[in-house]
């Protein structure tokens, strides 16, 4: 067992265990994007930065990634930290602005401008469908192409993988595209979008702005029955 | 994201046929081989030219890799191609240094010139064009690289005779220029047949004939007779800077490398010069150490 000091309270967790782990262990919630229980820890999202250490020593580090020490000392709403935090949203807000899940998190950290040049993508490469298409579904029909601006995730070669099950897992843990695939029914988390169209998403061009990976898609499959 | 680019995609899906045989023998050399994906990749890129797909499928199978993983590697690195690319690669820095000094005006001649868009290959197949970030080369900016060749403070003015030069193939040597040019007669060390060809000249002298062979390939190689010249025709296109083994094409025995080259590291070829002496070559193509021992 490693107990280590979180905001003043001493916490003791199993080894093993990440910052995060033990920070919401004892009650302290870290905001995340890329996290999920069950997923290989990614680091990609930073919203979970905390501050280790004291002093002029001290350093953001992403709890998500970074393991709980004997005797670290972990501050997760400093206002470094808060600050780091703010600024990570707003450049999520301008990279991927119709998100629910940035714009809620965006919302309860107090953000109420955006100075970065707006662009509207669909991703935010945060990585956590291609570890739920590889960890929990054992697919990996999708993963990260290209790099730099160009990285993007999909299938290979863009066509229909032959290891996709059309379990819709990765639309699920999607942060970016859960109200545009949820569409009029938000109980349903299954994509639903498509089904509104004319010609449906048969012609694929009109379809490529749909974060759905599936080929063909469920929601037009149940609506042919 | 996701679907959006499959028509673009299925312009380019391989017409060449690919020799799975081929990818199975590059796999087998790299068996047991941990994390080394990219090497594979690599001797399929220098055997085709780019990664066809089908042969990354293979992969896939073989080594038990998902196809997202190959996929993305082979995506990641800009060496790589996916789409099939020209005879001649053109490869045109365009790192900070080259660019002060005048590197996009050098891509845009090229472009025109080719009448294609960087990253793209002219529609006979004979060029690619790339653009690169940095070479190390800063003080000779503009860098061009051609089939593996560096060209130095290269400027508009210099690329329509690169282009015709590189369609000629560099390893052309001008004859009548160099007096230290003549012609010598071999024969193989082994059986002492003689490895001259009357019926095939090269720079108006008989050839050498060879046999050359590579990747499990044997071919004709044919070497000027001139000491001095480079000018060489063969059956199959060597790939520069790979070795190739040289064998008697009567005895069909190699010819016995003694030495290794003193550039490149690569085995010397003897061969026997009539009227006493041995001349060394090196095989490696585009290495152009030889030498002469007179007996």
């Amino acid at each position: 067992m490693i107990t280590l000091k979180i905001n003043g309270l001493d916490v003791t967790v199993e080894k093993g265990s990440t910052v995060l782990e033990a920070a919401n262990f004892i009650g302290f919630p870290i905001p995340t994007l890329c996290h999920m229980d069950g997923l290989t820890p990614y680091g990609a999202c930073r919203l979970c930065v905390v501050e280790i250490g004291e002093g002029p020593g001290a350093k953001l580090v992403s709890s998500c990634t970074y393991p709980a020490e004997e005797g670290l000392v972990v501050r997760t709403a400093s206002s470094r930290v808060l600050e780091a935090r703010r600024m990570v949203l707003e450049l999520l807000l301008a990279s991927c602005p119709q998100s629910k899940t940035i714009q809620d998190l965006a919302s309860a950290h107090g953000i109420r401008r955006q100075r970065f040049r707006q662009e509207y993508e669909d991703c935010i490469l945060c990585g956590l469908c291609v570890r739920m298409c590889a960890e929990q579904m054992m697919a990996g029909a999708i993963g990260f192409r290209n790099r730099g601006e160009n990285r993007s995730i999909g299938t290979p070669f863009d066509i229909k993988s032959e290891e996709c099950r059309l379990c819709g897992g990765c639309m699920y843990v999607c942060p970016a595209c859960q109200l545009r695939c949820t569409y009029t029914e938000p109980e349903k988390a299954v994509c639903g979008g498509c089904a509104n169209l004319t010609p449906p998403c048969v012609e694929k061009e009109q379809f490529k702005d749909m974060m759905c990976y599936m080929n063909p898609c469920v929601a037009c499959e149940i609506k042919k029955d | 994201m996701g679907q959006g680019n499959i028509a673009a995609h299925e312009e380019n899906v391989d017409v060449e046929e690919i020799e799975p045989g081929d990818i199975l023998k590059i796999l087998k050399a790299h068996q047991g081989d941990v994390g080394g994906l990219i090497s594979i990749l690599q001797e399929i890129q220098s055997t085709y030219g780019y990664l066809p797909a089908e042969a990354l499928r293979i992969v896939g199978r073989q080594t038990g890799r998902s196809m997202v993983d190959i996929y993305g590697v082979a995506t990641f690195y800009r060496s790589f191609s996916l789409k099939p690319r020209g005879r001649h690669l053109i490869c045109a820095c365009l790192g900070t240094a080259c660019h002060v000094r005048g590197a996009p005006r050098v891509v845009d001649e090229l472009e025109q010139q080719l009448g294609i868009k960087a990253g793209q290959t002219t529609e006979d197949k004979e060029f690619t064009l790339e653009t690169l970030n940095c070479l190390g080369a800063c003080a000779l900016g503009p860098v061009v690289v051609i089939d593996g060749h560096y060209f130095s403070k290269v400027t508009r003015a210099r690329i329509r005779p690169l282009l015709d030069k590189a369609l000629e193939g560099f390893d052309t040597t001008e004859l009548g220029k160099d007096s230290r040019i003549f012609p010598i007669e071999v024969s193989c060390p082994h059986c002492g047949h003689s490895l001259m060809d009357d019926g095939s000249t090269i720079d108006g002298h008989p050839s050498i004939k060879v046999t050359i062979s590579m990747d499990h390939r044997d071919g004709w190689l044919r070497l000027s007779s001139l000491y001095g010249s480079y000018n060489f025709s063969s059956e199959f296109e060597v790939p520069h800077n790979t070795v190739v083994r040289f064998l008697c094409p009567s005895c069909r025995e190699e010819l016995p490398s003694t030495s290794d080259c003193s550039t490149c590291g690569a085995p010397m070829v003897p061969m026997l010069v009539n009227g006493g002496g041995i001349v060394k070559v090196c095989s490696r193509r585009g290495c152009r150490n030889h030498m002469l021992d007179l007996i």
